[in-house]
């Protein structure tokens, strides 16, 4: 192409030149790794000849017979709903709590906001050390309420590791849900709880009749967002457990991880995070057309 | 609704009560960045009684290295991270440029120039915020080391702007929604160029819904984790990969770590408070307004 012409096309109406380097990035980032990743999980690292060799479906078939993929599969959905349960409810209260104008509430909000800009591989490290069993605050405290021996290690007891972890995560991400719930609370028309309060409506009625049909929409954004996020935790298992004790906590992106760069299994690691891969995309897609968020 | 004073009160209580129980990590965890050993490795754990000291700084910021003696560390290593905050805050700043300059153009693109199969553009976009990092990683891995990206800011700071695309272009574009577009139609009826209606109409009045993309662009950044991991070696690291490494031979120096994480989440912490107005809206990619 002639300047003249790139000069034509950037002046005239076509969207083509606003929209080619974001194409580009995206095809060179995304689209030509999946193809990458895809023609990964039919090779596999060789140590005797240090070299990829094309294995067919092995490495497919292999997920099959995996007990440490299908475990690192049932954490990942454990981790999954239990953390969304406890950010959605807990979210929920606490938005409805901090929805008013009382002393200090406006600072108050401001102060949850700041667990969201931690570093989540930081924020794991800060409970790392609050769980120590011979000198960390939350060992102190549970052992002090009696709901734990003292000295019990908890990310290294495999029926604890997982809640060890999951403490982090539900410290750190219920905050974004109370700031995306309370903005939609605050959107809320006040008309139809006038008209509640006159026809007596008690308070859980209003509740679930008013306020959580009002605030579908809300609610269903933020779990579409935060879901995808939990479904790729990495960075609070790398710091936390490594994956211990045992496979406790192997979560399917660590396996996948792990796989790759530790096991040098370099196709199986490719296989594993084209699995997590399409479970995410078939999740989204069927929570979008059912719960019709739309951007 | 009318609330008594008994409620009015309980529930500011309440409210105290709760978001204490959220701070107190964040207040721990500074306070063991100005804590000795023996005020760390305490039980019962201190809370709020030590000996306040800067020693942790000191040595993260390689102070104790200019002036006094030398401290040599028994469980060896040392922990100057100074130039680690540097590779943070050029990756950080250089990724959010890139994404912001690529993103703002295909926003007003997606705002305002209608086109065949648009909703589908946006839905992919969308989509690709959907892959695991680690579906990424791997691949990435491989294909940098061909190219001799591995190690390098060129190859961090490529693959950060590419991670912030999805949120930049989702959020600019529901700022730029904000913004009538009579005002574009009647200038272009004028005989202005789409560029020119960008660059002097349309730019300026988004400023600060770029602002606050550019804001959450840095700080997603600054915190990730997996990419740095994985595409760095020994040339460069940010602050949350290097962070998981504070431990020696004789343990892991949690005063050390404390201070360089209270270092890299206070510029945070401030940055966000600028952009508190437009958080929401951020966090849920333009999707909900405040």
């Amino acid at each position: 192409m002639s300047v003249a012409s790139v000069r034509r096309l950037v002046l005239s109406d076509s969207p083509i030149p606003w929209l080619a380097p974001l194409v580009a990035l995206l095809v060179v980032f995304t689209v030509y790794p999946l193809i990458y990743n895809i023609w990964l999980s039919f090779h596999e690292f060789v140590p005797k000849r240090r070299a990829l060799e094309f294995v067919g479906f092995e490495n497919w078939i292999q997920l099959w017979g995996d007990a440490r993929f299908w475990s690192s599969m049932g954490v990942t959905f454990v981790y999954f709903f239990v953390a969304l349960f406890f950010q959605v409810t807990l979210g929920m209260a606490i938005a409805m709590l901090l929805d008013a104008e009382l002393p200090g509430f406006g600072m108050l909000r401001a102060v949850l906001s700041m667990t969201l800009v931690i570093p989540p591989a930081i924020a794991g490290m800060m409970f790392l050390l609050m769980q120590d069993p011979q000198f960390g605050v939350l060992t102190y405290f549970l052992s002090q309420l009696g709901l734990l021996d003292q000295g019990t290690p908890i990310l290294s007891t495999s029926s604890t590791a997982l809640a060890g972890v999951l403490v982090v995560e539900i410290w750190q991400w219920t905050p974004f849900m109370v700031l995306i719930f309370m903005a939609g609370l605050r959107a809320l028309p006040t008309e139809p709880y006038e008209a509640a309060m006159i026809d007596g409506a008690s308070g859980w009625q209003v509740f679930r009749r008013l306020t959580l049909p009002m605030m579908s929409k809300v609610i269903a954004v933020a779990i579409l967002l935060r879901g995808i996020d939990l479904f790729r935790v990495f960075d609070y298992v790398f710091v936390m457990t490594s994956g211990g004790p045992g496979t406790a906590t192997y979560s399917m992106s660590y396996y996948a991880w792990q796989q790759t760069f530790t096991a040098t299994n370099w196709g199986y690691g490719a296989t594993i995070s084209l699995v997590s891969l399409l479970i995410v995309i078939v999740m989204a897609n069927v929570f979008i057309s059912v719960f019709k968020v739309r951007w | 609704m009318h609330q008594s004073r008994a409620t009015r009160t309980l529930r500011t209580i309440a409210g105290w009560l709760v978001v204490g129980v959220f701070f107190f990590p964040i207040y721990f965890w500074t306070s063991v960045a100005f804590r000795n050993a023996k005020d760390i490795f305490n039980w019962p754990p201190k809370i709020f009684v030590f000996e306040p000291n800067m020693h942790n700084f000191e040595e993260v910021f390689g102070i104790s290295l200019t002036i006094g003696p030398q401290v040599v560390n028994p469980g060896g290593g040392n922990f100057y991270m100074a130039p680690r905050l540097l590779d943070s805050i050029i990756i950080a700043t250089f990724s959010t440029l890139l994404a912001i300059v690529v993103a703002t153009a295909a926003a007003y693109c997606l705002s305002r120039m209608p086109f065949r199969g648009r909703h589908h553009f946006v839905n992919w976009v969308l989509s690709t915020r959907m892959m695991p990092p680690v579906a990424v990683a791997i691949p990435m891995f491989f294909i940098f080391k061909e190219f001799t990206l591995l190690d390098t800011y060129l190859g961090v700071i490529l693959i950060h702007a590419l991670m912030n695309l999805p949120l930049a272009v989702l959020l600019m574009k529901s700022f730029f929604d904000d913004i009538p577009a009579e005002i574009d139609e009647s200038a272009l009826i004028d005989g202005a160029s789409r560029w020119t209606i960008f660059r002097r109409i349309v730019l300026p009045m988004a400023k600060g819904g770029i602002a606050a993309s550019a804001v959450l662009c840095f700080i997603f950044s600054w915190t990730e984790f997996l990419f740095v991991l994985t595409l760095t070696q020994t040339g460069l690291k940010t602050v949350p990969v290097v962070s998981s490494t504070f431990v020696t031979s004789i343990g892991t120096a949690w005063g050390n770590m404390a201070a360089l994480g209270a270092a890299a989440i206070i510029p945070a912490f401030i940055v966000v408070l600028l952009v508190q107005r437009h958080l929401v809206r951020g966090l849920t990619m333009g999707s909900l307004k405040q």
